[in-house]
């Protein structure tokens, strides 16, 4: 290295010493990574390649059967479905309840107090832990709860409905649930998005004569695309894996009407004790988060 | 200017903040009041706000279960533990980062920014054999490595950041006058990053003080249970007492709402610096 940094060594400090000193300082971190992270993930790529793992001693190895039998197990076709339209209304609407909330809270129409207020009441949900998220809504979405009550009142639709209970509602409802525990994340960060939009952006689009939508698509929009980019791929790895929720609101049922992957690979592996399975299962979504996180790091990396 | 002030525009901007704050807060205030319920009144059609019966009993009532005192003691230990343990490792390691430079320092950053992508659940077979394997099924001892694995990656990154906006000179400035790299570490960068390590702190105790899955997997009894499982066996428990349900959850929220509203600052910067790029 430089001269400055040789000529402050203290004569009986060897290189050696100098040279290790960095990862010293890595050294708990790559200790605890490499036990609780490194080794199970090889851990489990390999107890896919085997059969019985875990409970038998001596797994034979079956090459990609468990993939095989796992892509033709029905209820994976049904959880992968499900996943998919649970991760894209979740995201979809977080967007757009974000978005919203966000412009509201930056827009110079309402008073400074009346926007700070506003933020920790919109920011609520973010507060909740799942299991407390779960037993609210499924108290909210009881038969004779209080969501069928104002639908009552208001006349839309009729006495009763089993929201989280019947195979018809139950994803519908489990995504509405998702939907309000997860669009504050969007809201505060696209508000700091806003935030740090410079303001003669505005100013020179007003003087062009662009309205208040034009100036939201050509302006607004363009300004915040990579926060908006990186928020969809955080809230997809997030979603993808949502267990907590899922589990405490209708476990995957009634029958596999909201059957996710998460529901499916720890049933597979925690109720019917099929860990090589559970195990394959859990390297595809393994794969698909890691495909997304790739795209993750390279937009983040671009934008510095 | 964009001053046009135009009042549908003001209209409109208050329309969807009174949708929004009755979209979000509604079911929070159901929440607070159905704690304050018997047991009786939670679905009576049509729903009654204040029950005649106000009470505190339900609130009471887990006061009185040294059981559910427990998980919320194992809570807080827990989450403590965790957010004291992932502070100073996260310390070390971003000082390597942001001070040294040394071959396979981008590959093991590459590493620990990947460690946000893995799937808790992909992690979770596995370690039910490590855990096994080093004694430590059912302890705490579990639910602390595994949180600090959980949030090490994002206090790494965040602190690394705080600490690259700090100069080099400050650490230099100690050396020279004979003090050790560590010293500068301890001395001059960490308390100049103190808001670097509230948001590190406000966000590991959030994730310690939620999680659900590993707490649910990694212990059998209550003595180690934490208040998200503890919330989730009362569902099973017994007839659905959901006055005590409610009131659970009331007391299981209050830290993060607490620190929420005298934090609010750290606690947001904590929270998003992962979609926000400065």
């Amino acid at each position: 290295m430089n001269t400055n940094s040789i000529n402050m060594r203290k004569p009986d400090s060897p290189t050696l010493r100098k040279k290790t000193e960095p990862y010293l300082y890595l050294l708990p971190t790559l200790l605890l990574m490499c036990v609780l992270l490194i080794i199970p993930i090889i851990m489990v790529i390999r107890y896919s390649f085997y059969d019985n793992v875990i409970i038998n001693k001596n797994p034979v190895f079956v090459g990609l059967e468990n993939f095989k039998l796992i892509f033709e197990n029905s209820t994976f076709v049904v959880a992968v479905k499900n996943t998919a339209v649970f991760v894209g209304g979740s995201i979809v609407f977080h967007m757009i309840l974000g978005l919203a909330f966000a412009v509201v809270l930056n827009t110079k129409y309402l008073h400074r107090r009346t926007k700070a207020v506003s933020r920790v009441l919109l920011a609520l949900p973010w507060m909740f832990t799942a299991s407390v998220i779960a037993i609210l809504w499924k108290m909210m979405m009881n038969p004779n709860g209080v969501i069928n009550y104002l639908l009552s009142v208001a006349n839309l639709g009729g006495s009763h409905i089993e929201w989280l209970a019947s195979r018809d509602f139950a994803l519908f409802s489990i995504t509405l649930i998702n939907i309000w525990a997860g669009y504050p994340f969007y809201m505060v960060s696209l508000l700091a998005g806003l935030q740090g939009i410079p303001n003669d952006l505005h100013e020179a689009a007003a003087i062009d004569g662009a309205n208040v939508s034009q100036r939201f698509f050509r302006v607004t929009l363009p300004q915040l695309k990579p926060i908006i980019i990186s928020l969809v791929m955080l809230d997809f790895v997030w979603t993808i894996q949502q267990f907590a929720l899922i589990w405490m609101t209708t476990g995957g049922g009634p029958i596999n009407a909201t059957e996710m992957m998460s529901t499916f690979i720890y049933k597979l592996g925690f109720s019917k004790y099929e860990y090589a399975q559970a195990s394959a299962s859990a390297v595809i979504l393994l794969v698909v988060c890691t495909i997304v996180a790739i795209f993750y790091v390279r937009h983040q990396r671009g934008q510095e | 200017m964009v001053g046009e002030n135009k009042w549908y525009l003001k209209a409109f901007a208050i329309v969807v903040l009174i949708f929004g704050i009755l979209y979000a807060g509604f079911p929070v205030l159901w929440m607070f009041l159905n704690s304050f319920k018997p047991n009786a009144r939670i679905f009576a059609w049509p729903p009654v706000w204040i029950s005649e019966k106000f009470s505190l009993d339900a609130y009471m009532e887990i006061f009185k279960d040294p059981e559910k005192v427990r998980y919320f003691i194992n809570s807080y230990l827990i989450a403590f533990v965790v957010v004291v343990l992932t502070i100073i490792v996260s310390i070390l390691a971003a000082y390597s980062f942001s001070r040294f430079d040394y071959p396979g320092k981008k590959i093991v950053n590459t590493l620990i920014v990947s460690v946000q992508a893995v799937p808790p659940i992909v992690l979770l077979i596995p370690y039910l054999s490590l855990i096994v394997t080093f004694r430590l099924h059912n302890t705490y001892g579990a639910l602390i490595l595994t949180y600090m694995l959980l949030t090490l990656s994002y206090a790494i990154i965040m602190m690394t950041g705080y600490f690259n906006t700090l100069p080099k000179e400050l650490d230099e400035a100690v050396m020279i006058d004979g003090g050790s790299r560590f010293r500068a570490l301890w001395q001059i960068l960490v308390p100049l990053a103190t808001p670097g390590l509230l948001a590190v702190g406000m966000y590991t105790f959030m994730l310690s003080w939620n999680e659900y899955l590993f707490a649910l997997a990694l212990t059998k009894t209550n003595d180690v249970r934490t208040v998200p499982v503890g919330i989730s066996l009362l569902m099973g428990q017994h007839a659905y007492e959901w006055n005590q349900m409610m009131a659970m959850s009331v007391l299981g929220s209050l830290p993060i709402l607490v620190l929420f509203l005298f934090f609010q600052r750290y606690f947001i910067a904590g929270m998003t610096s992962g979609a926000v790029k400065h």
